[in-house]
Parts: structure tokens; C-alpha cells; sequence
């Protein structure tokens, strides 16, 4: 083996210029592949952070029906307080469960005394919020990064509409499910910017504030949103939750619960996974440039060595010996494309990571910083496909110099 | 791999050729390359086969390199039927037994000399690394080439590709060499150098050499002499006397 690597390697030197030109057209692809994959995909976390960061946490757990109508925040498909001490009691068995938040959402109209308009509100135990959805301090622009009693986290864009600032002492008013109408008023506690995604432009209130406005007798909640330790184990914690809460039923032996992860909820997902359909292309658009080049690469080399090829297997080289020298030559091409194309893209991501150079603008949020990073999987994945494309383009020529016949060989001239 | 032993044929001889013919071409238009030959050949022989162009020496060679078949008549190379042996026999019958010297030296351009004579031992005979080195050595020193064996085949003359070229044919250790034009490209001098380097290694490993030449310079340098025309065995010298073929 070591004695074929050496000559496809020695046989790749004799064409320094070809062989140049073919590792740098594969090399060049591994750039851009890696490039896209690493800005994409760092393009990607980044809102997928955002979105289940500042709101929408990466679970949730909802009255079995509420989804379906959660547009208008129906408060009659509400958790009742057993539902929620029975999801609470289980999601505190969860070593996988870093924080969760009840909510209990609420639609209604919001008044500086000289103006009124609507608005959507979430009622919050500040700490258990701030921890299930890290990011919504770092969107209070203004203000204390904080939330008590009487006070109200207002968004941006409600806040510059109807001139209310910090201190300011506003109204808010809602029908609760009996119908009947209640008002309370609030002091402007914090401006939120606003995020893409859903819940991206709702007003904060304390949870028990929002119980008063509503008159609830006892608490109900609408939705339990649950951060986790590990994001990666999304899929595999959600089903297991899911099995954990199937056991749970109404009256009617129907299940009391739905879970949803941020996929389900965030219309973002669509986006990321055209962002996955599109790296597939780019990777296949990859295999077609290294399977052309390579091939191209492999057919000369067969057509300007046939005497080499007669003369070898006159001394006796058996064919699949010299099908092997022709695929290492396809397989040496491919590992020196893909390494040198995986050192130089890796300096180009680092390059870019360190500059800070790549900004973006996503939705109202403009100048978001990209930090582009690939992880090591990747990286092998890619380098894998290069090498495997490599060897399969090299099989064609390599099985054509193997059926040569000596005789006609020898005299090709 | 089992070869296929000829049958009634005496071990005694490297090559029994009983009426062996080859044709080229479509039926309608066929060309007879050889009519019928038949020869024996003994070990340790050092034989030419001398003709003008045209006359089969090169198709002979080849169907006794088994690199050819022939249409009619029975072969035995080292006691072998090569007519029984398919592709893959055949190469491998080649690496085991035969050595081949090339009109144009055919060594690999990108091998150096001792990687070139090194090449049958590793890819055809997967020879242990230390025993490669010491039969490498002793080649390279009986063709005199210890002082090049680091050049590439473009650094070196002529005369000293065939030298490498005969080294590389003999360091497998096989039963039979055979030399297609071995001096067609070289000078008279060389040519002589070559041909006594041959005959050397004749002496030396009691290998059989067969060789085809149209050069009357060299053909007196062969114990047995067989002259062909127009694909047929006219002639048989043996040194110190004549036979008619």
C-alpha cells in the first residue's frame, strides 16, 4: 500500500502544473463549501439563539388545543393550577430541564390617557423568565433591567407610537373569560427592542399583576416555556416529555398536554431548514466539481501512460494492482483538495470570526454580528465526501487501464 | 495459483512450440504473422531469433511472453500451457517466470533506477523488504549501476536505461528472459556491452535468454540462432555448427 501511495504521489509531481490546478479547483470548493456552511450555519444559531433566547424558549408545554388558537390568546384554554403543579412536579425530576417559565398571555388595550391601542401581553415571574429566556434583559433598551410589581416592560415599537416612556404611567385594560372588563394601571418600567419571531413585540407584566387585571381567582397559565441544558438533545428530551405527559388526561381520557418544541412554534424553522436544502446543494454542486476534475485528471492520465500501463503489466502487474495505482491517484488528489482546502477555509473562517467583518440585518434587527464557526464534523464530513467522490470519479479510468491488453498497449504509440 | 502443466511434454526444455500459427484480422482479410513453427528450447540457452521486419520475431516473442495467444498449434513455456491460462494467470505467470527487456527500456519515468528494479519484487512478488534490498543490490552491481541506482531514468544514457532494463528482468529470479530489439536503439558499442552483459547473466544464473534482432552485428553473438521469414522457421544455427530448421 505504502509502495502504491508513493508512486501515485511521484506520478501526481510528473504534472506539477495539472495536478496544481486540479487540487486547487478542489480546494477552492472545499473553501466555499466550509464558508457557506460556517456563515449559514452560524447565521442560523444565531436567530435560532435569538428567538429561543429572548422568547420563545426552547420548549413548551400548552393545554392540549391551545396551539391551535393561539392567535387569540384564548384565556378559557388555560392550564388550570393542578395541570400546572402536575407538569411543574415532573419538569423538577428533569436533570435536562435548566429553567422554565410559566406565562399566562393575555390580549388587551393599552392607554397613555390620551391614547389607546392594543396590545399583547405576557404576565411573568421575572426570575423564572429572565432564566428561561436569558436574552430578554439584553432587549430592555431602556430602563432598569428588571421587572416588579406595577411595572410593565413596553415594546419599542408601542412605546415611540404612542410617546410613552420610562416612568410613565399608562393603563392597561382586558376582558377576562367572563367577560367582564378591568383596568389597571402601570408604571413604564423598560422599552423592549423588538425580535423577529413570535412574541417578538408582546409587553412584560408581573404574573400576578396579570392575574389581577383578568380577576383570576387562582392562577392559571397559558403556557410553560422550558430552557434546557444541552439544545442539542432538543428532539430526544421533547419526546421523552411527550411520553411523560401522554399519561396525563382529561375527563373525557384525552391527553391534558401538548409539547411543542421552538420548531414548531417559530416560523423561522421554514427558513432553516431552506438554509439545510441549500447546503445540500452547495454540497452537491461540490461532488460535481471534484468528480469532473478528477475525472478529467484520471482520463489523461490513463491515455498518456499506456505504454507505462502495457510495460507494467507485461512485467506482470496483476489488473486489480494497477486499477488500485490509477484509484490511489484519484484518492491522493482528493485528500490533498480536501486537507489543503479544510486548512485554508478554516484561516479564512478564523480570519472572519476574528475580524468581526460579516454583519446582517434580520427583520428590524440591523448590524447583527455574525461569528462564523464550523464544527470539527463538519469539516471531516466534508473532507469524506471530497476524498470518497475522489476515488469513485478515479474508478472509471483506473478500470480502463486495468483491461488494457499488454500487447496492444506496448504499442500504442 | 495452480498453473496448467503442459501434458506430454518434456520439462527438460524451457519452450516446446509444436505448429504454432498467428493471425491478425477479419477472416476476409487475414494476415498470417506466423505459419506453423515449431522449436524447442533448452534452459541456460542464450537463443535469437533474427529476420527481416515482417517476419514474426516480435509476434513470436510475445506469444512465448504470454502476452499474446496463438490461433493454432501447442505452447509450453517452463513446462506451462499457456493456451490454458486466462488473463489474470497470465500476468501472473509472467511475474513468476519471465523477464522482459524493451526496445525502448520502458522503465518508469518517475521511479529512480533502483525503485524501477525494486518495482517486480514489491508490486508482483510482495518480496520482504530486506531480501528486496539485498537482490536489488546484487543486480544493480552485476549490470553496473551501484553508482547510479539514485538517478532517474531521464539522467542516464541510453546503454544505461538497457542495463537497468536487463537488471530489472532478472531480479524476479525468472526461468526465462526474453528481449524484444534489446539493441535496436543503442550503438554497436553499447549493443556489444549489452549483449555480454546478457550472456554474463546467462552464466551467472543459468537463466535462459531469448532474443530477437535484425542486426547482423549481434546475431553471431548468440549460441543459437533461428531465422525467420514471412512467419516461418527457415533456419537453425548452433554455434559450431548448422542444422536446417
Amino acid at each position: 500500500m505504502g509502495n502504491l501511495f508513493k508512486i501515485a504521489v511521484r506520478n501526481l509531481f510528473r504534472y506539477k502544473r495539472r495536478t496544481l490546478l486540479t487540487v486547487s479547483l478542489i480546494a477552492i470548493g472545499v473553501i466555499f463549501v466550509l464558508g457557506y456552511i460556517s456563515i449559514s450555519g452560524s447565521f442560523k444559531n444565531m436567530i435560532i439563539g435569538q428567538i429561543t433566547d429572548s422568547m420563545v424558549g426552547h420548549l413548551q408545554i400548552h393545554r392540549k388545543g391551545y396551539m391551535a388558537a393561539i392567535d387569540n390568546l384564548p384565556l378559557n384554554m388555560n392550564l388550570k393550577p393542578q395541570a400546572v403543579k402536575k407538569v411543574e412536579n415532573i419538569l423538577n425530576q428533569q436533570g435536562e430541564v435548566e429553567a422554565y417559565s410559566p406565562r399566562l398571555k393575555f390580549g388587551g388595550m393599552f392607554s397613555t390617557f390620551v391614547e389607546t391601542t392594543n396590545i399583547r401581553l405576557n404576565g411573568v415571574y421575572p426570575e423564572k423568565e429572565f432564566k428561561t429566556a436569558p436574552l430578554l434583559t439584553s432587549r430592555i433598551t431602556e430602563g432598569q433591567k428588571a421587572l416588579n410589581r406595577g411595572e410593565i416592560l413596553l415594546p419599542e415599537l408601542l412605546s415611540r407610537g404612542m410617546k410613552a416612556k420610562i416612568g410613565d404611567m399608562v393603563v392597561i385594560v382586558a376582558t377576562n373569560q367572563d367577560g367582564s372588563v378591568n383596568g389597571k394601571q402601570f408604571k413604564v418600567s423598560g422599552i423592549l427592542e423588538s425580535a423577529t419571531g413570535p412574541g417578538g413585540r408582546d409587553g412584560y407584566v408581573h404574573i400576578e399583576d396579570a392575574m389581577e387585571v383578568l380577576r383570576m381567582g387562582e392562577m392559571e397559565i397559558s403556557e410553560i416555556a422550558i430552557r434546557m441544558k444541552h439544545f442539542n438533545r432538543l428532539e430526544v428530551f421533547s419526546n421523552k416529555l411527550d411520553g411523560l405527559l401522554s399519561g396525563e388526561v382529561n375527563k373525557q381520557g384525552k391527553p391534558m398536554f401538548e409539547v411543542h418544541t421552538w420548531e414548531k412554534i417559530s416560523p423561522f424553522y421554514n427558513i432553516a431548514r431552506m438554509i439545510d436544502v441549500m447546503t445540500i446543494f452547495i454540497q452537491l454542486m461540490l461532488i460535481a466539481v471534484v468528480l469532473i476534475s478528477i475525472m478529467n485528471v484520471m482520463i489523461m492520465a490513463v491515455y498518456e501512460r499506456i505504454r507505462e500501463i502495457g510495460t507494467i503489466a507485461a512485467i506482470g502487474t496483476l489488473p486489480r494492482k494497477i486499477l488500485s495505482m490509477f484509484v490511489m491517484e484519484g484518492f491522493c488528489l482528493g485528500i490533498i483538495g480536501a486537507v489543503s482546502g479544510d486548512i485554508l477555509g478554516s484561516i479564512i473562517i478564523y480570519i472572519l470570526n476574528f475580524t468581526r467583518l460579516v454583519t446582517f440585518d434580520f427583520g428590524r434587527q440591523t448590524g447583527l454580528v455574525l461569528i462564523p464557526t464550523i464544527a470539527p464534523s463538519d469539516v471531516i464530513f466534508i473532507s469524506a465526501i471530497v476524498i470518497l467522490v475522489s476515488v469513485l470519479a478515479s474508478l472509471q479510468p483506473a478500470l480502463k487501464a486495468s483491461k488494457m491488453e499488454p500487447i496492444k498497449a506496448l504499442r500504442h504509440v | 495459483m495452480s498453473l496448467i502443466v503442459a501434458e506430454n511434454i518434456s520439462k527438460d526444455y524451457q519452450v516446446v512450440a509444436t505448429k504454432v500459427s498467428k493471425d491478425y484480422g477479419p477472416a476476409e482479410n487475414v494476415v498470417r504473422a506466423l505459419r506453423g513453427v515449431s522449436f524447442e528450447i533448452e534452459p541456460a540457452s542464450f537463443v535469437s531469433f533474427v529476420g527481416p521486419s515482417g517476419s514474426g520475431k516480435t509476434t513470436l516473442l510475445n506469444l512465448i511472453g504470454c502476452l499474446d495467444k496463438p490461433t493454432e498449434g501447442n505452447l509450453s513455456v517452463v513446462g506451462t500451457d499457456i493456451l490454458k491460462l486466462d488473463r489474470h494467470e497470465s500476468a501472473q505467470f509472467r511475474g513468476d517466470n519471465l523477464g522482459f527487456i524493451f526496445q525502448d527500456f520502458n522503465l518508469i519515468p518517475v521511479l529512480t533506477v533502483y525503485e524501477n528494479i525494486e518495482y517486480p519484487l514489491i508490486i508482483v512478488k510482495n518480496t520482504a523488504a530486506g531480501e528486496r534490498r539485498k537482490r536489488v543490490m546484487a543486480v544493480l552491481e552485476a549490470v553496473g549501476m551501484v553508482d547510479q541506482k539514485d538517478k532517474y531514468p531521464d539522467q542516464i544514457s541510453g546503454g544505461q536505461k538497457q542495463r537497468v532494463a536487463v537488471a530489472r528482468a532478472l531480479v524476479s529470479d525468472p526461468k526465462l528472459v526474453l528481449a524484444d530489439e534489446p539493441t535496436a536503439n543503442l550503438d554497436s558499442k553499447t549493443a556489444y556491452t549489452i549483449i555480454d552483459l546478457m550472456k554474463k547473466m546467462r552464466n551467472e544464473r543459468k537463466t535462459t535468454f531469448i532474443f530477437s534482432t535484425h542486426d547482423q552485428k549481434i546475431v553471431g553473438e548468440a549460441e543459437i540462432i533461428y531465422s525467420l521469414a514471412d512467419g516461418e522457421l527457415v533456419d537453425k544455427q548452433v554455434k559450431g555448427g548448422k542444422q536446417n530448421g
